[in-house]
């Protein structure tokens, strides 16, 4: 059994970006607990000798031609669901490089 | 302190140049593009879209295989990378580094003489991220998503270089390479060709590596070389005071000259890779998908087999061959110019010697003049068979080589001919012997002092009438010719 911490759930939300109440955090972790170990009995399937799977389509080599298209949807609409635009660029919080 | 053994390894992005970006048919050339003019659903990263593979990039993967003497592999797959930047709108990037399409490879780099095999690790396909732009003033930053979806292949080198300069060699080799290859403008200021090292030290002998540092930001060959030294020197004083390097991230920082720790991207350093549902994987090799024997077919004579040839072909100094060839445009240029000298056809001792005076006029007046002024050979305003008559007119002693530099800086500028210049400006070499007569003799007149110090032996005095001879032609006088004539003269009197 692999417990999810609150350190752990916090530091996710910060990477998504996410404001948690301390309420949530604790539903969240218990949350996130539960289907990690649920996921976890896939780990008493023997997997040895067998080819990861990288594919279930059974598709393989599906490319396209090198041809320039553009998209024929107007720029306001592409950029349309972004909280916040200037000049055509997305506006986002200050980010350091 | 010559006590550490340095071990760098590189990985080095370069940009594809299809027409098309990775996964989706958005206009992969944006430059002057205005912000997320060339983006679509796909590169935008909206939910639902499918992307799908670009033929001629993973044909272009291949290629640079088959050039850096590689493996092409049986299978690649392409999988995410997960993280969270505001330059990337899926939230993962598109790779290939597990199962990538090309396994090992090698680049023999010469550092004065010696010669060193760099070993290849791999090289996968990967799509480049977008650009963030800070401005100085808000607390804001700005995201333009038109690189987003380029094509982009890392090279990733074994730990085989051993100094400074042998990774600024390295870079410029396989720039070179990809140029020649015609896949990638591979320009490392404009950032279509990125590099970052790992750099560690290690006390000479010692088997295990020490702990390494990666380096970013490093924008020219130049800066390759001047921010690994530095590295170099701090990890020696760290080392040498017996303290432990951390492994970090450091960026370059070339106004302060040094390397400085960055802030890892918010700690985010569990990709969390797994295989893109999206797209199947390639396998060239079944049903012929791609054409692998085609593709050895396009490789064409690269940077090192067209160095040896000229120096062969043409006699060239290895410096100069080099100088020529490390710039595919610039052996276009010479090898189409050297073709339009008359002589040069079926006569290899001629072709030579053109050769010969033509490369050094390409390396010391022309590169200089290009590199002076920032531009390419391509826009080069002095056509081939322009340049040829130059040297022909050199070389017949038709004009001099003052003159000849005077007719090169016009035509730099005007990309006018020779002949119509020599007749604007009145450059034309006077071989006249009479017309060079009439001038020696009013010289000789009104210069009796010298005549007199020359007949009393003193040499300097035939000089200084040379000279007076050739300020009244505008140093159009033929020397030679004036020489023989006035030493005539003088000794009639």
């Amino acid at each position: 059994m692999k417990e999810i911490s609150i350190q752990q759930v916090e530091d996710l939300a910060k990477l998504a970006r996410l404001g948690l109440t301390e309420q949530e955090k604790t539903s969240i972790a218990k949350e996130m607990t539960e289907i990690l170990n649920y996921a976890q009995s896939l780990n008493e399937v023997n997997t040895e000798n067998v080819q990861p799977t990288n594919q279930v389509t059974g598709l393989d080599n599906v490319f396209r031609i090198d041809q320039k298209i553009d998209s024929d949807i107007p720029i306001e609409s592409r950029l349309g669901n972004t909280p916040s635009v200037e000049d055509n660029f997305i506006k986002v919080k200050k980010v350091l490089d | 302190m010559d006590k550490y053994d340095i071990v760098i390894g590189l990985e080095i992005h370069a940009q594809l140049r299809t027409e098309s970006k990775m996964f989706c048919t958005c206009d992969n050339y944006s430059v002057g593009a205005g912000p997320n003019k060339n983006t679509c659903p796909i590169c935008l990263g909206m939910p639902g879209m499918l992307p799908v593979p670009n033929k001629k990039a993973i044909e272009w993967t291949y290629l640079l295989g088959m050039a850096l003497g590689a493996k092409v592999a049986e299978k690649f797959c392409f999988e995410r990378k997960n993280y969270f930047y505001p330059d990337l709108p899926k939230a993962y990037q598109i790779t290939s580094s597990t199962m990538p399409p090309i396994i090992g490879g090698s680049v023999e780099i010469d550092d004065n003489d010696v010669l060193k095999k760099i070993r290849i690790n791999h090289v996968h396909l990967e799509e480049d991220a977008g650009k963030l732009i800070h401005p100085k003033i808000g607390e804001y930053s700005l995201v333009d998503l038109n690189r987003a979806g380029t094509p982009l292949l890392e090279i990733v080198t074994e730990p085989d270089l051993r100094s400074p300069r042998e990774a600024r060699i390295f870079v410029q080799d396989l720039r070179s390479i990809l140029r020649y290859l015609g896949i990638s403008d591979a320009n490392m200021e404009q950032g279509n060709l990125r590099c970052d090292a790992n750099i560690s030290l290690k006390p000479q002998g010692q088997k295990e590596l020490g702990t390494k540092v990666e380096v970013k930001n490093m924008n020219s060959f130049k800066m390759i070389e001047r921010a690994l030294e530095h590295e170099v020197k701090r990890q020696e004083e760290i080392l040498s005071e017996n303290k432990k390097i951390v492994q970090e991230t450091r960026g370059w920082d070339d106004a302060k000259g040094k390397t400085l720790g960055q802030r890892s991207k918010e700690e985010a350093n569990d990709y969390r890779y797994f295989p893109e549902p999206d797209i199947p994987s390639i396998e060239p090799n079944k049903d012929n998908s791609i054409d692998l024997k085609e593709i050895k077919n396009w490789l064409p004579e690269l940077p090192k087999e067209k160095r040896i040839r000229f120096e062969t072909e043409y006699s060239l100094s290895k410096q100069d061959a080099d100088n020529l060839t490390s710039d595919l445009d610039l052996a276009r240029y010479f090898e189409q110019t050297l073709a339009e000298i008359p002589q040069v056809a079926g006569n290899d001792e001629i072709k030579k010697q053109k050769a010969k005076k033509l490369a050094n006029w390409l390396i010391t007046e022309l590169l200089a003049k290009l590199n002076g002024q920032g531009i390419s050979i391509l826009d080069c305003k002095i056509k081939h068979q322009n340049f040829a008559v130059l040297i022909e007119k050199i070389d017949s002693g038709k004009i001099s080589g003052k003159i000849a530099k005077e007719i090169f800086s016009e035509m730099f500028v005007s990309g006018r001919g020779v002949e119509e210049i020599i007749k604007e400006k009145g450059l034309s070499l006077i071989s006249d012997e009479k017309e060079i007569e009439t001038i020696i003799r009013a010289v000789i007149s009104e210069n009796t002092a010298s005549v007199q110090d020359y007949k009393s032996g003193k040499e300097k005095a035939f000089g200084y009438l040379v000279g007076q001879v050739m300020a009244k032609t505008k140093g159009q006088a033929n020397p030679q010719i004036v020489n023989k004539l006035l030493k005539e003269f003088l000794d009639k009197e």
